[in-house]
């Protein structure tokens, strides 16, 4: 049997494209400094009818849907116990705590008194939507962290090599990644249920965040069962995201695609897809809100969008044995499942919140677009410093040696 | 973990469940609503109101915002655009017509409604926003974070932010002239009124005077009182002589605003039942998985 181990990649850091999200980064970051000094209105379209834009609607809302395969994998590998799926678990999980360091990130941009981010943590109102998704982000990111250490451990143990003064350190740092490594390794099945059952919980209040709007919310999107609707959203997003990504790191990293096993992701994606398709169409059948189908609105034209590329064409695509079987098919099916979440989410803040006293509807200004398109740049570039220092991504190895949750570097 | 007992998975699984549920006991200091038999109110009869805008001027001096003189509100050209409150103008007054042939101006004032139920004090993330026992829906600037949540809930779009500030923008909204009322005074915009348009009183004693004048004269008034069951009642109550949803009034239900949301917040936390089974069960899921796999491979 072919084994797998994951070791960091050494490639060239600069390719053209890593010039040009990083021209797209400083960019975003030269907006984003504009807001600090002159404040929100000054950079944003936003105004006292749209309290919320692409910030919150995308940066926030399809940023934690889109980290989703980190929870949805550590399911399926560690709870499940699924050992096959291990190579896909670690760029998952990088995926994931990035994603989610850009969410933190991206609300406190977007709050007006970003200094006082913390409040929520001494300052609590248990009816409040807003303030259980905000605790379970702060506390899924730590766990996110936590589970990360040890990839951070198993790169150092035995290699600890700081310069200069900072050298008589080397040896009690050394010692302190080995009890690290091993307490982690003692605890970490609490760390992983705990990042679940988190993720499940904030994955749905982000649904019922927008049920307090009420009528201002088209009445296509606007459920009760909004939290359902985007947990299982979230949840059949997860396996497309790791799909795609394994497939990009693949291909700039010169790497043959792990194929087998992300067709066996694959096909688990229909049926998730499936039962969400299910909830959806019923939601608008059962409130008969499905009448509003029936006329060409911006509403009906970006639900059908949502709905025909974002979920019943991929799940044809994840249902056909031979797309399942080829790269560039899987990825395209992945690709419009994750273009139809991120629709989805798009939808459910922007779209379908349309506020009385409207003077003009929202659009993204230059300056909100380009923070946003920097944040999603820079992210990916991060991505690519990771996995060029840490062992995430696998490669086949020769040496048959288990690499979850042993102590590395030798004895000393 | 590949040597992890079962006696040592079992403790730690118990230790975060307590820890978890420790977490579970209320908030340290929960801003304190009520929602007093005693509670004050006002009554806006929009058929007396003659658009002086006198109330505007009374509002921004009450809460020193910037205002230009008293005599600059005579003139009515404002009228010709649709206003909202924003954070330089808690209150402002529109002008409509009554019909076609009849060219007689309605005014209608509008500001925060003071929600029994308010959404906004439901929504905020950090409890900045109350319901103060003489009715007053209050903002805590101590406690405001700026996430602007209470305007995504706001049924009447009231809140206001100060988008230009780039240090401790504020929201902005009527507060029911909470600073003078605790001190005995009536509202600065009841105080100025020189048509009494607007009555200040309990709340409960005006939704009866309300009625009263319906009753008295039936072709002066619709039969309807604004706000007195609109999002589960509101302390600001308005008579007509149009249907409100003419006059830009949202046409709203009879729920209280938070009402499905906090439903489905509290099922799903039912004192931290829900979160907890969902942790038992897949610490129970992953344990039998990691033992099956322990008994393949000694098998093996």
């Amino acid at each position: 049997m072919e084994d797998i181990k994951p070791v960091p990649m050494n490639k060239k850091f600069f390719t053209p494209i890593v010039i040009g999200l990083s021209l797209l980064a400083l960019n975003g970051f030269l907006f984003l400094l504009a807001r600090f000094v002159f404040g929100i209105g000054s950079v944003t379209n936003l105004d006292n009818q749209h309290p919320w834009g692409i910030w919150i609607g995308l940066d926030v809302a399809a940023g934690v849907a889109l980290a989703a395969g980190g929870f949805t994998t550590a399911a399926l590998g560690h709870i499940i116990h699924k050992d096959e799926y291990h190579a896909v678990i670690r760029p998952a999980l990088l995926t994931a705590a990035l994603g989610y360091t850009f969410v933190a990130i991206s609300v406190m941009i977007d709050l007006g008194r970003p200094y006082f981010i913390w409040h929520p943590l001494i300052m609590w109102n248990g009816s409040s939507v807003l303030f259980e998704v905000g605790i379970c982000v702060m506390i899924y990111l730590t766990v996110l962290y936590i589970e990360f250490l040890p990839i951070v451990a198993e790169r150092f143990i035995g290699r600890v090599n700081l310069p200069g003064l900072l050298k008589r350190l080397n040896n009690p740092l050394d010692k302190f990644l080995r009890i690290l490594d091993k307490g982690l390794e003692k605890t970490m099945f609490i760390f992983i249920i705990a990042g679940v059952v988190l993720s499940c919980l904030h994955q749905s209040s982000l649904g019922t965040l927008m049920v307090i709007a009420g009528p201002k919310m088209h009445p296509l999107w606007q459920t009760p069962i909004l939290p359902l609707l985007f947990l299982l959203s979230a949840i059949s997003v997860g396996f497309p995201m790791v799909i795609l990504e394994s497939l990009i790191t693949s291909r700039s990293f010169g790497l043959k695609p792990e194929t087998h096993i992300l067709s066996n992701l694959g096909n688990m994606v229909a049926p998730l897809l499936g039962i969400y398709l299910a909830f959806k169409i019923g939601d608008i059948v059962i409130r008969g809100t499905f009448v509003y189908l029936t006329t060409i609105t911006t509403a009906s034209v970006m639900f059908t969008i949502e709905l025909l590329f974002g979920v019943i064409i991929p799940l044809r695509m994840f249902l056909s044995r031979q797309i399942s079987k080829s790269p560039t098919g899987l990825g395209i099916a992945a690709f419009l499942v994750i273009f139809g979440v991120f629709l989805n989410r798009l939808n459910n803040f922007l779209v379908a919140y349309t506020p009385p006293y409207e003077v003009h509807s929202y659009f993204p200004s230059i300056g909100e677009i380009s923070v946003t398109l920097g944040f999603i740049a820079f992210e990916i570039l991060l991505f690519r410093i990771a996995v060029m220092i840490f062992p995430i991504v696998s490669v086949p190895t020769l040496s048959a040696q288990r690499t979850k949750y042993t102590v590395r570097g030798g004895a000393k | 973990m590949a040597n992890q007992s079962r006696r040592d998975f079992l403790k730690q699984a118990a230790l975060v469940g307590t820890a978890v549920t420790g977490l579970s006991t209320k908030s340290k200091a929960a801003p304190k609503n009520s929602l007093s038999e005693d509670r004050m109110g006002v009554l806006v009869d929009t058929t007396v109101c003659i658009g002086c805008r006198k109330c505007e001027w009374a509002c921004k001096t009450a809460h020193n915002l910037e205002t230009p003189p008293l005599e600059s509100y005579e003139d009515r050209s404002v009228f010709e655009n649709r206003r909202r409150p924003d954070s330089k103008a808690l209150t402002v007054v529109n002008e409509y017509q009554k019909n076609e042939s009849e060219k007689i101006p309605i005014n209608v004032k509008v500001q925060c409604m003071h929600c029994d139920h308010p959404a906004c004090v439901s929504a905020c993330i950090v409890g900045a926003f109350s319901k103060q026992e003489n009715g007053s829906v209050i903002w805590d600037g101590d406690r405001c974070i700026g996430c602007r949540y209470c305007m995504v809930a706001c049924p009447f779009q009231v809140p206001a932010f100060e988008f230009e500030k780039a240090l401790k923008p504020d929201i902005k909204k009527c507060d029911f002239c909470f600073a003078r009322t605790k001190d005995g005074q009536i509202p600065a915009c009841t105080e100025i009124c020189p048509v009494e348009a607007i009555t200040y009183g309990r709340r409960e004693d005006l939704v009866k005077a309300a009625h009263e004048k319906i009753k008295n004269y039936p072709h002066r008034y619709i039969n309807r009182v604004f706000g007195e069951s609109e999002v589960g009642g509101t302390s600001w109550l308005y008579l007509s002589s149009k249907e409100f949803e003419e006059l830009e009034f949202p046409k709203l239900g009879k729920d209280p605003a938070p009402g499905v949301s906090e439903a489905i917040q509290h099922g799903i936390f039912a004192y931290f039942v829900p979160p907890v089974a969902l942790y038992a069960l897949l610490g129970g899921v992953m344990w039998i998985n990691k033992n099956k796999k322990n008994d393949q491979e000694t098998e093996i």
